[in-house]
């Protein structure tokens, strides 16, 4: 028998849109900050001003995309929480070498289960550590213009520890792997979608996924 | 002439009242004062005694010199020197050898605790501090009695302030900064060279008020270094807009347009150089066409590299190897990760189908 279980709650499916939103405004507004690849015609344009404007808008947005996300690993279903990125939890090394063996084609079937693949946990943790990374750095950035105790609280203490260059450089090569990280994530989307058949591509939309009754 | 007051002394040399108080408006005006206290200041000037001041130089390249004796509009120079009495500095006095040195201590027991020190260069601590000697007496050894017995010393120049070049990596000497070198009281004003007009306000804030400036958390004083460059900057609104100069001398360059991408460090960068500028307000390197190099910066020989670009290197790879090549190549290999993942996968897909 087939059913449907309700996997990600409304909020997940929220902040990882917002993520989508954020990752892709940021991404392109903060390459052009990096290296303004196009120039205004007349002193009358704002081109670098309003890159800025929507890169801000935009990080204060993923920011709090972040801390609700974080909320809910403590507040949501067991899918959501924060058990499950545990890297040291009873059995993940297991289920890890399933999957890798599903992904190097020494397997046919990928593993049964409902929420995330253990490879999946692990490459999350590690990307939720670049995004704090992320804010960290950006708002470091952002408090040399916006002068106050919020933004020296949020990331400008980072200023007495590293270089406002050295922030910056990693503020920028963070982007790149945050893009990489998309892109392998919307291929495994579409594989595990094919080889499961349980819908997960439209589980992001809906919430919902397919799996065989135990 | 020590107990001269200060307008005594310029009006004997020929520095009109209305020279002195045009004087007085420009430190108020650095001090970010308002101009009510421009006669605070002046009576302050007139009324109080010159203080006693000594000027050492360690490792470093004589600029801050430089910068004081640029001083070209000859009231200012004058005023400048005489607000301070300065009775030892190395490159400048006319005594030499035993002389000078028993000058320096003469200020030293004399005057103990009423003079100040102007440190120019930083102080090599490794070996016992052999690095650097004056008078057969290592340099750490003379600023601790000097400094230690001082009212305030103050730092000029990023070496004094925080080892600048001497103290960039490798640093083989174990360069420091005077504060950290022998602590105490010490206003930092750094910047390659210091800018006279700080050291001035410095000065004159203590005659007027009886206190030294208020300091931010790397010593300097709000009033020389609490804004950035890039907010105070003329080419600013060039940036807003989008038009950068690309290329040295290109039309852009001719036009005045902001340098960020040839590596301009003014949105990393705090002291006064867009409104007071060098050199008797002349110009500073932005309005000369050059970006910041984030000179008054801690370390920034080695933060601020490479000059002319705008991220650092990134650590392990070389000079040429950007942010951008690096990341597009783990972008880049992502996706031919999942391309060949994608082919290997119809293959066999295929393979299985077939059978
Ligand atoms: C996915 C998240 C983000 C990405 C991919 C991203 C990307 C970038 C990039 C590539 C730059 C240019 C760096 C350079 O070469 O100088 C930049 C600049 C900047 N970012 Fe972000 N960023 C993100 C999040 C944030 C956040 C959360 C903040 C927080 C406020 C932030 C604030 C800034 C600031 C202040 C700058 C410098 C702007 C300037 O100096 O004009 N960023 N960002
Ligand atoms: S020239 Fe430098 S300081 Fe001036 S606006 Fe451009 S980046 Fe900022």
């Amino acid at each position: 028998m087939l059913k449907r279980v309700y996997v990600w709650e409304f909020p997940v499916r929220l902040t990882h849109w917002i993520n989508v939103l954020g990752i892709a405004s940021l991404s392109i507004t903060g390459y052009y900050i990096g290296n303004p690849f196009v120039h205004a015609v007349s002193t009358d344009q704002y081109i670098m001003g309003w890159m800025r404007f929507i890169h801000f808008v935009a990080a204060y947005l993923f920011a709090v995309s972040f801390l609700i996300r974080i909320y809910w690993s403590l507040a949501g279903n067991k899918y959501a929480s924060w058990r499950v990125f545990n890297p040291f939890s009873a059995g993940k090394f297991k289920e890890l070498k399933e999957i890798t063996k599903f992904y190097l084609f020494m397997k046919k079937e990928p593993p049964t289960g409902v929420g995330h693949t253990a490879c999946a946990t692990y490459v999350y943790l590690g990307l939720f550590i670049l995004f704090i990374v992320e804010i960290l750095t950006g708002f470091a950035l952002y408090s040399q213009s916006h002068v106050g105790f919020l933004w020296k609280l949020m990331g400008g203490w980072m200023l007495s520890l590293f270089s406002a260059q050295t922030l910056r450089l990693y503020h920028h090569l963070i982007m790149w792997l945050i893009i990489a990280f998309s892109i392998a994530h919307v291929y495994i989307g579409w594989l595990l979608d094919r080889a499961e058949r349980s819908g997960i591509m439209s589980s992001i939309f809906s919430g919902y996924k397919t799996v065989e009754e135990e | 002439m020590q107990d001269d007051n200060l307008f005594a002394g310029l009006s004997r040399r020929g520095v009109s009242r209305r020279d002195f108080m045009k004087f007085c408006t420009a430190m108020a005006a650095t001090l970010a004062l308002p101009s009510s206290f421009v006669s605070q200041i002046a009576e302050a000037l007139e009324k109080k005694q010159k203080p006693y001041l000594v000027w050492l130089e360690y490792q470093d390249c004589a600029g801050d010199t430089e910068a004081l004796l640029r001083a070209n509009k000859p009231t200012v120079a004058e005023i400048v020197l005489d607000i301070l009495s300065v009775d030892y500095h190395e490159t400048i006095m006319a005594a030499a050898g035993k002389q000078a040195e028993k000058s320096l201590m003469d200020v030293v027991k004399n005057h103990k605790g009423k003079y100040f020190v102007v440190v120019e260069g930083s102080i090599p601590l490794k070996d016992g501090g052999v690095y650097c000697c004056v008078g057969g007496k290592a340099a750490i050894d003379i600023a601790k009695e000097v400094c230690g017995n001082a009212l305030a010393t103050i730092a000029v120049g990023t070496c004094a302030a925080y080892g600048g070049l001497p103290a960039a990596n490798p640093n083989p000497t174990g360069a420091v900064g005077v504060k950290e070198a022998v602590g105490g009281t010490v206003v930092n004003l750094p910047g390659c060279p210091v800018n006279v007009e700080n050291i001035t306000a410095t000065i004159v804030h203590y005659l007027t008020f009886g206190s030294l400036p208020t300091l931010d958390g790397l010593g300097r004083p709000y009033f020389g270094f609490g804004k950035r460059i890039h907010d105070n900057c003329e080419r600013r609104a060039h940036f807003d807009a989008g038009q950068f100069v690309r290329k040295w001398g290109d039309e852009g360059h001719r036009l005045g347009w902001c340098l960020y991408e040839m590596g301009c460090k003014g949105p990393a960068a705090y002291q006064n150089c867009p409104t007071m500028k060098y050199n008797e307000k002349t110009s500073w390197p932005v309005q000369a066409g050059h970006g910041c190099i984030g000179c008054a910066t801690p370390n920034f020989w080695d933060t601020m590299t490479p000059f002319y670009k705008r991220l650092p290197k990134v650590p392990g790879f070389g000079v040429e190897t950007t942010a951008d090549k690096i990341g597009l190549g783990i972008a880049a290999a992502a996706a031919a990760g999942v391309a060949a993942h994608a082919i290997a996968s119809s293959t066999k897909k295929k393979e299985s189908e077939e059978k």
